[in-house]
Order: C-alpha cells, then sequence, then structure tokens
C-alpha cells in the first residue's frame, strides 16, 4: 500500500491560498464590525426576522450536512458495515469542523459569547428545545472532538492517548448516534412552536420526523460529493485502499439515500393529508414547495437510483451534490422563505452582503482547516503504525 | 372544492382515512422501488 507523503516544495500563493486570504481579511474586517458596532451594523435583522442566513444556513444546514459523521458511524460500527470504514475519518472530520463552525456561526448572531456557558451551566432553559438543541450541541462537538482524536494521536505519535481513546471508541459512537438523533430531530421540533408564521406545508407536527430524516440522507450525500471534491483536489493524500473503498461508499450510501428520500417524499405526502393541506398545492407557495419536493427530493431519488443500478459513480456522486443543494433548499424554506409567509414583500427579510460574507468566511475556515488537517494527519490514508485501526 | 367539516370529528376521520390509504400505496410502492433499486445487485444466497 501506497504511503502519501508531501514532497513538493510547498507554494504559498497559490490561487486557493489567494482567494482563502481574500475572504478571510474580508471576514475578519466584517467581524470586528459585528462585535463592535453591534448586529445590526452588519445585518438586515428587524424585530420581524429576528433569524437570518446566518441561523438558516450556518446553522440549520450546517448541523444537517454534518450528519455524515454519525451517518457513517452508525453503518460502520453499529450495523458492522465494515466496507465502509475508509469514509469514517473523513466524515467525522467534517461533522467536527461542521459543528465547531455552528458554534463560531452561532456567537455571530448572539453575540457576547463570553455567555455562551450558560444555558449549559448557569441558567437551563429546560422548557424550551433549544436548551436541548444547545446541550446537544455542546456534548456532540465534544464527542466530535475525542473521535477525531485519535488521527491527531497518531500523528503526534502518542501510542498512550491513541491506545486509550481506541478503547473506548465504541462508546463515543453510541453516544454521538444517540445525540445526533436527538438534536437533528429537534432542529425541526423548533419550528413547532411557530405555526402562524411558517408556511403550513413546511410546517407540520411531522417536523422533528422530517429533519431527521433528510439528516440520514443528507450526511451520506455529503460523504459522497466530499470523496469527489477530496479525489479532485487531494488526490495524493488518498491511498489505494480509500481509493478503492470510496468507490463501494459511493454507491452503497447513494443506494440508501436514495431509498430513504423516496420514504420521506412518501411521509412528507401524508403529512400534507393529516393536516389536509392539498389546497396550497394549487397556490404559488405549493408551487415552489412542489419544485423542492419533486426537484429537490423527487428527482435525485430517482437518479440515485439509475446510478446504482448502472453503477455509475460520476452520476451517484454528481446527484449526491443535487440533494445537497435540496436540503439547503429545505431548511432555507423553513427558516427564511416559507417562514413570515404572510408578510407583504417589503417586510421580508433579504440577507446584506455583509450577512452573506460573513457565511462565506465561516466556510472559508472550514476549507481551510479541513485541508490543513487532511494534509497532515492520517484522515485519507492509514497511519503506517495503525493499518487496520483507520 | 373543500368539503365543509361540522365537527373535528368529521375532518380527523377524512384526514386520517386519506392518510391510511397513501400509507397503503407507500406500503405497495417502496418495496417496488427497493426492487428497482437492487435488482442489479450481485445475489446472496443465504442458504
Amino acid at each position: 500500500m501506497a504511503h502519501p507523503t508531501c514532497q513538493t516544495k510547498p507554494v504559498v500563493f497559490t490561487p486557493f491560498n489567494i482567494i482563502c486570504g481574500i475572504i478571510l481579511l474580508i471576514g475578519g474586517v466584517i467581524t470586528i464590525l459585528r462585535f463592535t458596532k453591534g448586529i445590526g451594523a452588519v445585518t438586515n435583522l428587524d424585530d420581524n426576522n429576528p433569524w437570518g442566513i446566518w441561523i438558516g444556513f450556518d446553522l440549520l444546514c450546517g448541523v444537517a450536512l454534518a450528519a455524515g459523521g454519525y451517518v457513517t458511524c452508525a453503518t460502520c460500527y453499529i450495523f458492522g458495515l465494515k466496507k465502509f470504514r475508509c469514509a469514517v475519518r473523513p466524515a467525522i472530520l467534517t461533522a467536527f469542523l461542521g459543528y465547531a463552525l455552528v458554534v463560531l456561526a452561532l456567537h455571530y448572531d448572539v453575540g457576547r459569547p463570553w455567555r455562551l456557558p450558560y444555558p449549559i451551566f448557569f441558567s437551563q432553559g429546560t422548557s424550551s428545545i433549544l436548551f436541548e438543541v444547545a446541550l446537544c450541541v455542546f456534548l456532540y462537538l465534544t464527542v466530535l472532538f475525542l473521535e477525531f482524536s485519535p488521527a491527531a494521536f497518531e500523528w503526534l505519535n502518542w501510542k498512550r492517548a491513541r491506545y486509550v481513546i481506541g478503547k473506548i471508541s465504541l462508546v463515543l459512537v453510541i453516544f454521538g448516534i444517540i445525540l445526533s438523533t436527538l438534536h437533528q430531530s429537534s432542529l425541526g421540533a423548533l419550528f413547532l412552536i411557530v405555526p402562524s408564521k411558517l408556511h403550513p406545508l413546511w410546517h407540520s407536527g411531522y417536523l422533528a420526523v422530517y429533519f431527521f430524516i433528510s439528516s440520514i440522507f443528507a450526511g451520506m450525500s455529503i460523504v459522497i460529493f466530499e470523496h469527489l471534491v477530496v479525489d479532485r483536489f487531494l488526490h495524493d493524500k488518498i491511498d489505494e485502499e480509500h481509493d478503492i473503498e470510496s468507490r463501494n461508499v459511493a454507491l452503497g450510501f447513494g443506494k440508501t439515500a436514495s431509498f430513504l428520500m423516496a420514504g420521506y417524499l412518501m411521509i412528507q405526502v401524508i403529512g400534507i393529508a393529516i393536516d389536509n393541506d392539498w389546497k396550497y398545492l394549487g397556490t404559488r407557495w405549493g408551487l415552489w414547495y412542489l419544485i423542492e419536493m419533486i426537484g429537490f427530493v423527487g428527482l435525485p431519488a430517482v437518479v440515485y437510483a439509475i446510478g446504482v443500478r448502472e453503477r455509475n459513480l460520476k452520476l451517484v456522486q454528481w446527484t449526491s451534490f443535487w440533494t445537497i443543494l435540496g436540503i439547503i433548499l429545505n431548511r432555507l424554506n423553513i427558516s427564511l422563505v416559507a417562514f413570515n409567509w404572510q408578510l407583504p414583500l417589503g417586510q421580508k427579510y433579504f440577507p446584506s452582503w455583509m450577512e452573506v460574507m460573513t457565511t462565506v468566511f465561516i466556510i472559508t475556515i472550514g476549507v481551510v482547516f479541513f485541508k490543513v488537517i487532511a494534509t497532515r494527519m492520517p484522515i485519507l490514508h492509514a497511519h503506517p503504525d495503525y493499518p487496520d485501526d483507520h | 372544492m373543500e368539503p365543509d367539516y361540522n365537527t373535528l370529528q368529521e375532518f380527523v376521520t377524512h384526514t386520517k382515512g386519506v392518510a391510511y390509504l397513501l400509507i397503503a400505496v407507500a406500503l405497495v410502492a417502496l418495496p417496488v422501488f427497493w426492487r428497482f433499486l437492487t435488482d442489479r445487485d450481485d445475489k446472496k444466497r443465504t442458504f
């Protein structure tokens, strides 16, 4: 087996570094503005629209797309499908960075970062779903850090720490899955409280179920798409085993995602029937809902199925990107587009360029950290001392 | 045309009735979709 090493002379001013540098610079300036001038100076938020894209995209989409960690761990360690083992570390790294950036984004929205420990340690609002979300994210971020740590210990050659963490890995996996199940669904349940604000086609008593099920195929899709990206940009860091197994991962996850999406579509229809919301389907909101459900759930499910049947890896990989767009659309519809749907257009929220730039800034931090870690630590390849533990 | 419901029971009876029909459709459609998804897989003999 080949063990990739960094043999080329590092070049500082690559297009990637220059673009990231510019984004980080602009993001840094906006960060200073946000924390010195207040939230009103950089956002278009108001009393009607207190949650913008920092919650709708950074938090809701971030958590959904970080679901690859628990989905892959469950597949590999709970269901025993060891052929998906190569996907575990990249998925955990993505999930860890994803959740860390969710917390970072939350700081921008909430402000006063020194108050972050309050909901957990000082003033627990146990009657609020947000408390459960906060507790789960706090605990799950810790679990993800511990799940990621073996790669860091192998890189640092801390054999004793690596041995100890290896002994508790299954406990961490189980704990992580429980926490994910809780907060992925709770993020949907959060919107149960706003039946008059959220459009009836998106509001349902099954919101928690919708969020949980969609997080599973979102997680699978991000794992598939992630390999497409690392194969394109970090190919020299991928070892032979990872390269071969990733095809199984894409086809296996594509098949499961396809079936789950079909099931998700069915329960969405049943949800409409239970609430008797058929009359809304003939409106413009109904058209938008059908575009989301047919264009970004039904069709990708069928294309995934065709890709899996034909063993067409590229088709499956690009369908994963399509599915990711669908998840983003769903979360944005629920938190922004169909939220406050009865407000006149003039009072609707549209993000300022600084809000968008902050989101781009946060994503860029994630991409840079992923690249820095994946090029140094045994994420996409096995460490020579631990060939079977990868 | 939206039917008139005079009581909550009428409403729930109607919506639950439609939901149960849809569940029956799902119970038929999902196995068919699964078959479409897997019929080209290598068959494993388990006996």
